[in-house]
């Protein structure tokens, strides 16, 4: 009978439970971090070495938390490290090596990624239509690659404006069209995790026509206003502060958008289920319940990492402008969005709100967002004018 | 009546805590600040009236519209926000606390089969090895547990993620500590002072050593945001508080020296940094504190902190030339001027007041053909032409030809008030980059003796008029001058009008095409006179660009009677001498705001990833085996307790069959 307690649980705590696999997975992230410093120490001040050290510990957590993080960031830092080692020391080369010219210089990834994300639309909505797993299988693989396709391309494009000039080298988070690309890259990314997480390819159509709408956006930007050239830093953004409130900012309007998503298909649902029940919404699409938690879970992750990032923008502004809040439009209208969704959360978690009215409330929120994200810069002026269409 | 009177609080407390009240004040908290974006707030009064009228602007003057966050009731609904917080937190945090410490572990086994996830079955294990085991798994799984045992048998009562409840307390007291950090950093202790009379806003432009006792505010203010210029050079101890439609004088406890004030440019002419060299000058400490600031990188000292926030031009010396523009030419008149002064300037229409508004060494203005790339077009200025009535004009003159469509142009912007934009008068530049030819040109328009020759020439050499009389021949030369007169002085305009006021309407136009065609053979024979006199051989044709010239020359005459100035300002050379503008804050707040942030990041991720789950399992005796109920229940996330609830309850089953 003690034979029960013998296979006791040795493996206990978060640490002890790590495979070989995880601790290879961490020891190569951080040999990465440490070659990262030894080569760019003399570029960092100390918070951006904080910083540095930082990214190490969350991507090896985040390569333990969800494991196909690791093979996607390999692939990224495969294609970075390929991207760079073509570049040499020359900006020129992309013009020349047909590697960079037709794939990884920063401009050409991001017009891959653009690609990919548009066919995987087409391709989940005819998952969703035929109900065929391998279409299903499909869309998902091709969004994993445009999402590896735009981290490459973003990370190529930190390295391109290192080879402009020492002094105009900056992360690629700094104008509208550099977080366009990054609001895609993470809202494909969360959709993926709950793809994976609640085995559904079904959302996947919705979420990605807002990533559709983003690079639609994105190519107008290019080829209009020619957007997507390197420009030198303002004075005002250049600081260690840029690094993370910025990727702080858009997983939360990452989230928040892929909640209204989830939001247009819950409503759907409701409404197939009522009117034909037998039908293609009503059958395909996820249960209710299970759509009600995927955009609780998308806002309180929106909303944290939103909170997070207007206290980091607070500081900066500290830094920055003389005072951590001024009633610049951006910061009242992030206090906008932050209240909007502080009052869903309390309505649904206090005084339990849920079904339709909350779907429709998440898709409200996300125009309050967009206005936040958007719409500030377009019609408001104020301290934080540095994405003006 | 005792019973009401007691209930009267009860009822309010309730009311104050209630989710209702807390969720209208985040919704009126949200509208009031969508208003503040959506008008743009403390601009100046005069712009509010322009833009609403006068009825409107008191209305919304008396709303406080345009300063709606330091506004009585928008603070108002912040206390109440910040009341309506706190008082939740005093009603819920006995209980949260006593329920985080409690297994709960008086539940019923009825009570419990009652609940969403439970689980009924025998074991073959006796009760002792079956608690072990059960024991060993749910903390293994990171639940703290209770054993003890109940007449329904043994009960191990579980639970983990207190951090909710935490995250609860946290994120609303992390608020009610924000918000009184905020309140102490914000205006409210001047609104109340000026309320009370010990504060006046001064709104008269004088120098801050005439400012009253009444508008400055002493060394020791504990909160406050000023701004400052500083000249190169020199030093300030007092800054200004821009409050209501003046300001305020606040006296700093040091003196602030500005040694020197640089801007780093990109290779690309884009500003790269702006940075001060401070010098702090404080009496009590001794020695001088230095230190170079720029944006993001400002200086503290003793609990002020000073930015890099502005910089101007601090009175830089220009040697300015006046070109003629209305007499017959001649010299051009030069003088010696300083930024943000005013200089009187006698012509012959009276003396007017030139007023240097400001100066920039070069200006990187994005290149006109669309593609992303900068360009200097070289030093401007800005300058009012103060008339004896006091109506003004104001011009900003760039000293380099800007290229268009290949040809070179000086630009001179013309405005009749601030809230309109610059209109540009384009003056084309000779072929040595120089408006000399243009001013010759214009003067020689204004020449009476040249007007006359030229005039007589075109009308001999006219075909119509080679066998006309002297005394004819002077009558169509004599129309020609009106003819150009009335050009310079109202352009195409003033002809077409003359026209239409003396012309039958049926043979305007015929009219109109006469008129257009001997102006242009005019002022073309002027022209040449010009090229002549600049040694051009005028028995040759004309080159291109002096064709162009001609025609740019003769658009820029056709507008050349709005441009309103008796002469074109030009810069021979100046001694730049910049200011910096830098802002003085001190905000005791931010002690309660910034670890209030760091409670309300920590709350927030606690309350959501930290959520609260209990398991209770029942074992009960039965002969040599048990029979075992399992119940759970989760606070929220109910889809991840499902899965976890089924892993422990399929561990357990198949453990303890």
């Amino acid at each position: 009978m003690e034979n029960l307690l013998d296979q006791d649980f040795k493996s206990d705590g978060f640490l002890t439970q790590r495979s070989r696999f995880d601790w290879a997975w961490a020891l190569l992230v951080m040999a990465g971090t440490v070659f990262a410093f030894s080569q760019y120490r003399h570029l960092m001040d100390g918070f951006e070495i904080a910083i540095l050290l930082g990214s190490g510990l969350l991507t090896v957590w985040l390569g333990w938390f969800w494991p196909s993080l690791r093979t996607f960031t390999l692939a990224i830092a495969g294609l970075s490290l390929f991207a760079i080692a073509l570049y040499g020391a020359d900006l020129s080369a992309a013009d020349s090596n047909f590697f960079l010219k037709y794939l990884l210089a920063s401009q050409s990834a991001i017009m891959w990624m653009s690609a990919l994300y548009v066919m995987a639309t087409v391709t989940y909505f005819g998952h969703l239509f035929s109900g065929n797993a391998f279409t299903g299988k499909v869309a998902g693989c091709l969004t994993w690659s445009a999402t590896a396709m735009g981290m490459a391309g973003l990370m190529v494009r930190w390295r391109e404006s290192y080879l402009m000039g020492a002094d105009i080298g900056h992360i690629p988070v700094s104008n509208l069209y550099e977080v366009f690309i990054l609001f895609s890259l993470i809202t494909a990314l969360l959709y993926l995790y709950y793809e994976q997480r609640y085995k559904t390819r079904s959302l996947g159509g919705f979420v990605l026509l807002v990533i559709s709408a983003a690079v639609g956006f994105l190519l107008w930007y290019t080829f209009d206003k020619q957007a997507h050239e390197i420009q030198p830093l303002v004075p005002a953004l250049n600081s260690y502060w840029m690094k993370i409130h910025v990727p702080a900012n858009f997983i939360g309007y990452g989230s928040f958008s892929l909640a209204a998503m989830i939001g247009v298909v819950f409503i759907l649902k409701a409404g197939a289920e009522t009117r034909n029940p037998n039908g293609l919404a009503a059958t395909r699409l996820p249960a209710l319940p299970l759509l009600e938690d995927v955009m609780y879970k998308a806002i309180a992750l929106g909303f944290a990492f939103f909170t997070l990032a207007t206290i980091l923008g607070a500081l900066w502004a500290a830094e920055a402008w003389g005072g951590y809040w001024s009633w610049d439009p951006k910061e009242t209208w992030a206090l906008i969005v932050w209240l909007n969704y502080a009052a869903w959360l309390h309505m649904r978690l206090t005084k339990g709100w849920n079904g339709k009215p909350m779907a429709w409330w998440a898709i409200i929120g996300f125009f309050v967002t967009l206005f936040a994200f958007l719409g500030v810069n377009m019609f408001l002026s104020g301290l934080h004018s540095y994405g003006e269409l | 009546m005792s019973s009401v009177n007691a209930s009267l609080p009860r009822t309010l407390f309730r009311f104050l805590g209630s989710m209702n009240l807390a969720i209208t004040l985040l919704v009126a908290v949200a509208i009031a600040a969508v208003i503040g974006t959506v008008l743009k707030q403390n601009q100046p009064y005069v712009d509010y009236v322009l833009k609403f009228g006068p009825f409107w602007f008191e209305i919304f003057k008396a709303l406080d519209l345009y300063d709606v966050y330091s506004s009585s009731w928008f603070l108002t609904i912040l206390t109440f926000l910040v009341i309506s917080t706190s008082v939740c937190v005093y009603r819920n945090t006995p209980h949260m606390l006593r329920d985080m410490r409690n297994f709960h572990e008086h539940a019923h086994r009825t009570a419990l089969q009652r609940l969403a996830h439970h689980a009924q079955w025998q074991s073959a294990q006796p009760l002792r090895s079956s608690s072990d085991y059960v024991g060993a798994l749910l903390k293994h799984k990171h639940y703290k547990i209770k054993q003890l045992d109940t007449q329904d048998g043994q009960l191990i009562a579980a639970k983990k993620g207190a951090g909710s409840r935490l995250g609860y307390i946290f994120t609303h007291v992390a608020i009610v500590i924000i918000c009184i950090g905020g309140l102490l950093d914000g205006n409210v202790p001047l609104k109340i002072a000026q309320m009370r009379g010990d504060i006046a806003v001064e709104t008269r432009r004088i120098p801050a050593s005439e400012v009253p006792e009444q508008s400055t505010l002493p060394a020791d203010n504990l909160s406050f945001r000023a701004n400052i210029d500083i000249t190169e050079g020199k030093a300030a101890n007092i800054a200004f508080i821009d409050f209501k439609d003046g300001y305020l004088v606040q006296k700093l406890p040091f003196t602030i020296r500005v040694d020197d004030f640089r801007i780093e440019h990109y290779e690309s002419g884009q500003p790269k940094s702006f940075e001060s060299d401070l010098v702090i000058i404080d009496e009590d400490s001794g020695a001088p504190v230095r230190q170079t600031i720029s944006v993001n990188h400002p200086l503290s000292y003793k609990g002020y902190t000073i930015y890099q926030n502005s910089f101007g031009d601090g009175g830089s010396q220009l040697k300015l030339a006046l070109h003629p523009l209305t007499g017959t030419g001649g010299q051009a008149q030069e003088i010696e001027a300083t930024v943000k002064q005013a200089h009187p300037i006698k012509t012959a229409s009276g003396e007017l007041s030139l007023e240097i508004v400001d100066f920039r060494p070069f200006n990187v203005n994005p290149d006109p053909t669309g593609v992303k790339k900068f360009r200097n077009i070289g030093p401007s200025f800005q300058f009012k032409l103060r008339k004896a009535d006091g109506t003004a004009r104001e011009y900003i003159n760039y000293m380099q030809p800007v290229q268009q469509d290949g040809e070179s142009f000086y630009l001179s912007g013309m405005r009749r008030s601030p809230a309109e934009p610059f209109q540009y008068w384009f003056i084309p530049a000779d072929e040595e980059q120089r408006p000399d030819r243009f001013l010759n040109f214009l003067a020689a328009l204004h020449n009476p003796d040249r007007l006359n020759q030229v005039a007589l020439a075109t009308a001999r050499a006219t075909e119509n008029s080679q066998s006309l009389p002297a005394a004819e021949q002077q009558k169509v030369a004599d129309f020609m001058i009106t003819l150009s007169r009335q050009f310079i002085d109202g352009g195409n305009e003033r002809i077409s009008a003359q026209i239409e006021k003396s012309v039958p309407e049926d043979q305007r136009r015929q009219v109109a095409e006469l008129y257009a065609t001997v102006l242009h053979q005019f002022l073309r024979n002027m022209y040449l006179t010009i090229l002549e006199q600049e040694g051009v051989d005028i028995d040759q044709p004309v080159s291109d660009f002096d064709m162009r010239f001609f025609e740019n020359a003769v658009n820029a005459l056709n507008v050349s009677h709005q441009y309103g100035s008796p002469f074109l300002v030009s810069l021979n050379s100046f001694k730049h001498i910049e200011a910096t503008g830098l802002q003085v804050t001190r905000s005791p707040g931010q002690w309660l705001v910034f670890p209030g942030c760091l409670l309300l990041a920590v709350g927030v991720f606690f309350m959501f990833y930290l959520p609260q789950r209990r398991l209770w399992v029942i074992i009960r005796p039965d002969g040599e085996k048990s029979s075992l109920t399992l119940a759970g229940s989760a606070l929220r996330n109910r889809y991840d307790f499902d899965r976890e609830f089924e892993l422990i309850r399929q561990d357990l089953t198949q453990k303890l069959t």
